[in-house]
């Protein structure tokens, strides 16, 4: 569909919390042209199928996103401290599920 | 006390007539979310209808489905509002052939949901409870109706020149139909007879709230009624409604009994 309102109208990020899930997810985008109108949007393309109770809808451009290129010095030193995860530790059976 | 079939066949007419014109919306909507938005509302109004004609068919019994009276029935036995079944078209276009506009399709939308969330609400109560629960499940749907028909009639009325120009035009179009709400049928006066149904008139002051904020808000104006009032809900239709049956009820007769 080429029309002139995809172009006019901002994109928003969708994100859904779904029944048994704790957190919003995000599940896509979509073009609107204000939140109110993002919201409903949203319902009636996310949620068709009951997979939500709640919606968030943010406008894309004010998600700040890091940079592909700086994908080595972001996340690559984390590689080699496996120390920084958990495993090292008994935990006791009270503590029960983590 | 059950309701009588024609007072269910009207309501259930008006679902799936509205909800056959809305779904010609389906692939050609203005936007994909409101591609969507719309065959929704289709969906919800078919499956009301679905729910209306079961009910109607069990209590007309003789082999009567749902399917026998969505399909098998004539432009004189439909009992919907002349409003339901207009053409998505600016007036006195006389065939369902040209450009679909979409302030009709809203302005229809939000005159007819603004109406069904009373009547809705009020069969909630109905003495009978088959169409009690249908009402129940009914209002939740159509209160999203409203809400969103209701949002774009002020988006569009509150927005450009040419965008409030032909929500104007929509609604000087359209607002003279729902003179038919108001006027009794005999299946109307019958359901309230029995206990089944409600009072029209007594919800025509809370309609005019709702329309007249709604207006307001889109700064439209509201149009002189008067003059004709539409007799759709006593099986006189306009020239449309057999082009929606033809169009709606050619499959099924073409392939009686065909199932998938």
């Amino acid at each position: 569909m080429s029309n002139p309102a995809l172009k006019e109208w901002p994109l928003w990020e969708v994100f859904v919390r779904s029944k048994q899930g704790l957190e919003h997810k995000h599940c896509g985008s979509l073009h609107a042209s204000d939140s109110e109108h993002a919201l409903q949007m949203a319902r009636d393309v996310y949620t068709r199928r009951q997979e939500g109770v709640s919606i968030w809808v943010v406008p894309s451009a004010s998600i700040s996103a890091s940079e592909p290129n700086d994908k080595s010095e972001f996340f690559d030193p984390a590689s080699d401290k496996v120390y920084r995860h958990p495993t090292f530790y008994d935990i006791p059976e009270e503590v029960g599920h983590m | 006390m059950n309701a009588p079939v024609d007072y269910l066949l009207q309501l259930a007419d008006n679902a799936l007539i509205l909800g056959q014109r809305n779904a010609e919306w389906c692939g050609h909507a203005p936007i994909l979310e409101e591609d969507i938005a719309l065959t929704n509302n289709s969906l919800d109004l078919i499956g009301q209808a679905r729910m209306l004609y079961q009910h109607a068919a069990a209590l007309q019994g003789d082999g009567a489905t749902e399917d026998t009276l969505a399909y098998f029935r004539d432009v004189p036995d439909f009992k919907n509002y002349t409003l339901c079944e207009l053409p998505h078209l600016p007036l006195m276009s006389a065939t369902a052939q040209g450009d679909r506009d979409f302030a009709v399709t809203i302005v229809r939308n939000f005159l007819y949901s603004s109406l069904m969330v009373l009547v809705w609400d009020k069969l909630q109560t109905s003495t009978d409870a088959q169409l009690a629960a249908i009402a129940a499940k009914s209002l939740k749907e159509v209160r999203y109706h409203l809400r969103h028909s209701r949002d774009w009639l002020v988006r569009m009325g509150d927005g450009t020149d040419e965008s409030h120009a032909k929500a104007q035009a929509a609604l000087n179009q359209l607002l003279p139909y729902t003179q038919e709400f108001w006027s009794a049928s005999p299946q109307e006066q019958a359901a309230l007879t029995n206990g089944s149904g409600l009072d029209m008139v007594s919800l025509q002051s809370d309609w005019n709230q709702i329309v007249d904020e709604a207006l307001h808000e889109a700064t439209l104006v509201r149009p002189a009624e008067g003059g004709f009032v539409p007799t759709g809900k006593q099986g006189i239709h306009s020239e449309h409604m057999g082009f929606v049956l033809a169009e709606m009820q050619s499959l099924a007769r073409a392939h009686p009994q065909a199932t998938w």
